[in-house]
């Protein structure tokens, strides 16, 4: 197998005397898309928010691209290439598709020197069609506010944005929840395209028919410490269901 | 690409031709109304009021009075597209035209030249307004307490520096020429015998045709009209207005985006008093004195025209265009209500009454789009 693109050795998270993320190490390659399964308290969120800038873990290494990172600032991860897209999807729901694809790092026509800045709202444009294209994505417009967006085409656009900075690693923070079931399966189909485009995805769910959907590997947590990791092959509905539960837990039982 | 198509199928808005009527109708009505209004002016004043309504000294009449209005507004709509509030600019109005006529009567008895003293006036006017939105700015953005709360603070502390550097009456004594740069025009027009068309000089003319002379595009007008083309530009065109409407639209957005948000934040209450500041300057030039009580009865006005021109008060919505035209729509209702002689007290009703059919026309408008809740 490829070198990992994000590897995680014993991380540790504690919030006082509660102790989130509990040496958890794992591996994401090229790829492939991973499910972070578990309930809620599970830990998912924190560990994926020490990885994403938004907590400092306590302990642990994080490599990614073969180099030691810490991300002191979510923004510090997203310099690296480490996309989050969260429910909320960060999207202005005022603003048009190349508006919310290039907030924050709007293109500029320069005149005077620099001295008048306008925006070049024209390659925006362009550049999102094109991103949203390599995307297999079609808009009947571009250039109307999201809010007439349904969720599913909202998500689109958050990871057509991760795709055009040159995300490198995508998570992806229960990408389908709120959303009605043919919209679920477009958003899936989007995941499994990232992944052939060579992205790694770490899809947080807890949501079952979408992990057999699109993952090639099941990392499942409980009470924060990692209790499997699977093929995808290798494993079913129920018996991750009972990971899940705290049934079953490969750390103690198998060597 | 079968795939695609399915995709963009799946996900394809559904607008019907009722639904993008109603929109395109709530886009257009402030126009429409404002048309309509001039039309029944038109029509109605000469009928029960006995004069002409659409005239070349009545149009530049409104013009002048829109002009205070329309500057508290300009910066207001920035501030409110980015879902603030700015109650301060009333009396920050008033602070500037105190301090620019403090500013040109000293610099005038100090031997400077009358430009040179304006310009001073203008400096010290919008440099003192300025200073009072970075006040505010600091506080709203690095101390979090709301802007509600924050700008009606200072909105008494800058009504109480104002009556202090005004000695509670009025700035007198400044140069007779002051008068000219607040009330002279780009445009002369004398009708009549020995009349004529003028551009950019006053003519030497006496009696009837003085009375029959009026003046074009008012130099305040003029500025004003600088400071909208100013302002439209801001927000159209450039990141930063770009950003306004994202902090206005998704706070968390824009945070997570890495837009500076505490900064523009305080850029964006200091435009607000800045042009409070104008306002309070042309103030000063047109009544050749420095009022402390100019702005403060102005504060409901502006708010009530940026409402009516169609900027959202939750946030993300409006424009400039919109602002000129909410404040055309009540300075041309003042006028013409007045002009029927009817009592003044109904121009507040009529006025209250077009706020709130503005607001339920915009919450329509929402409501048929089936409008989600922003920042999700």
């Amino acid at each position: 197998m490829s070198e990992p693109i994000l590897s995680i050795r014993h991380m540790v998270k504690r919030f006082g005397g509660l102790t989130a993320v509990n040496d958890v190490s794992l591996d994401i390659h090229p790829g492939e898309v991973v499910a972070l399964l578990g309930d809620n308290g599970a830990g998912k969120s924190t560990l994926i928010k020490c990885v994403s800038g938004v907590h400092l873990p306590d302990s642990g290494e994080i490599r990614f691209e073969g180099r030691p990172v810490s991300f002191p600032k979510p923004i510090d991860a997203r310099s690296a290439g480490i996309e989050t897209i969260y429910q909320d999807l960060a999207l202005a729901n005022n603003l048009d598709v190349p508006a919310n694809i290039f907030l924050g790092r709007e293109m500029k026509n320069r005149y005077l020197g620099g001295l008048v800045q306008t925006l070049n709202d024209r390659q925006m444009l362009r550049e999102a069609a094109q991103s949203l294209a390599a995307l297999e994505i079609q808009f009947p417009t571009l250039t109307q506010p999201i809010e007439s967006l349904s969720g599913g085409q909202r998500q689109a656009v958050a990871i057509a944005r991760a795709i055009y900075w040159k995300a490198r690693l995508m998570i992806m923070d229960e990408p389908t929840n709120n959303l009605g079931v043919p919209e679920q399966q477009k958003v899936l189909e989007l995941i499994r395209r990232l992944r052939d485009q060579g992205v790694p995805v770490i899809l947080i769910t807890h949501t079952m028919p979408d992990v057999f959907a699109v993952a090639d590997r099941i990392i499942v947590m409980h009470r924060g410490r990692k209790v499997a990791e699977k093929r995808m092959a290798d494993t079913n509905a129920s018996e991750l269901v009972q990971y899940m539960v705290g049934a079953l837990d490969d750390t103690r039982t198998v060597a | 690409m079968t795939d695609s198509n399915a995709i963009a199928a799946a996900m394809e808005p559904r607008l019907s031709a009722d639904k993008r009527f109603v929109l395109l109708a709530s886009r257009l009505w402030a126009w429409v109304f404002l048309g309509v209004m001039i039309v029944f002016f038109i029509i109605a004043v000469p009928l029960f009021g006995g004069a002409t309504f659409l005239t070349v000294r009545n149009s530049q009449n409104i013009l002048m009075a829109i002009v205070p209005v329309l500057l508290l507004g300009l910066g207001q709509t920035f501030v409110i597209i980015a879902a603030g509030i700015d109650l301060s600019v009333g009396w920050v109005m008033s602070l500037a035209s105190v301090l620019s006529a403090h500013a040109i009567r000293a610099s005038y008895n100090a031997g400077a030249p009358l430009f040179l003293a304006v310009f001073l006036g203008f400096a010290a006017g919008v440099g003192g307004a300025a200073t009072v939105g970075l006040v505010n700015g600091l506080i709203i953005a690095k101390l979090k307490v709301p802007a509600f709360i924050v700008t009606l603070g200072t909105s008494f502390i800058v009504r109480g520096l104002s009556l202090l550097f005004s000695e509670n009456t009025t700035v007198i004594g400044l140069p007779e020429g002051v008068r000219d740069y607040g009330n002279e025009a780009l445009f002369y027009w004398v009708r009549g015998e020995g009349g004529g068309f003028y551009v950019l000089e006053r003519p030497e003319v006496t009696g009837a045709l003085l009375r029959s002379m009026d003046r074009i595009l008012a130099w305040p007008v003029v500025i004003t009209a600088v400071v909208v083309i100013f302002c439209i530009f801001l927000l159209k065109r450039t990141q930063f207005g770009r950003h306004t409407y994202a902090i206005g639209g998704n706070m968390q957005a824009a945070l997570r985006t890495g837009i500076p948000v505490d900064r523009h934040i305080i850029k964006l209450y200091m435009l607000s008093s800045a042009t409070a500041g104008i306002a309070g300057v042309l103030s000063t030039l047109r009544f050749t004195a420095g009022s402390a009580v100019i702005g403060d009865p102005l504060l409901l006005s502006s708010i009530a025209a940026v409402i009516i021109g169609g900027v959202s008060l939750f946030g993300g919505a409006g424009s400039i265009v919109g602002t000129v035209i909410g404040a055309l729509i009540i300075a041309v209702l003042t006028t013409g209500l007045v002009m029927l002689n009817v009592q003044a007290f109904w121009q507040f009703i009529v006025v209250g009454a077009v706020v709130i059919i503005a607001v339920l026309i915009d919450q329509s408008r929402d409501l048929i789009l089936g409008r989600r809740g922003r920042g999700s």
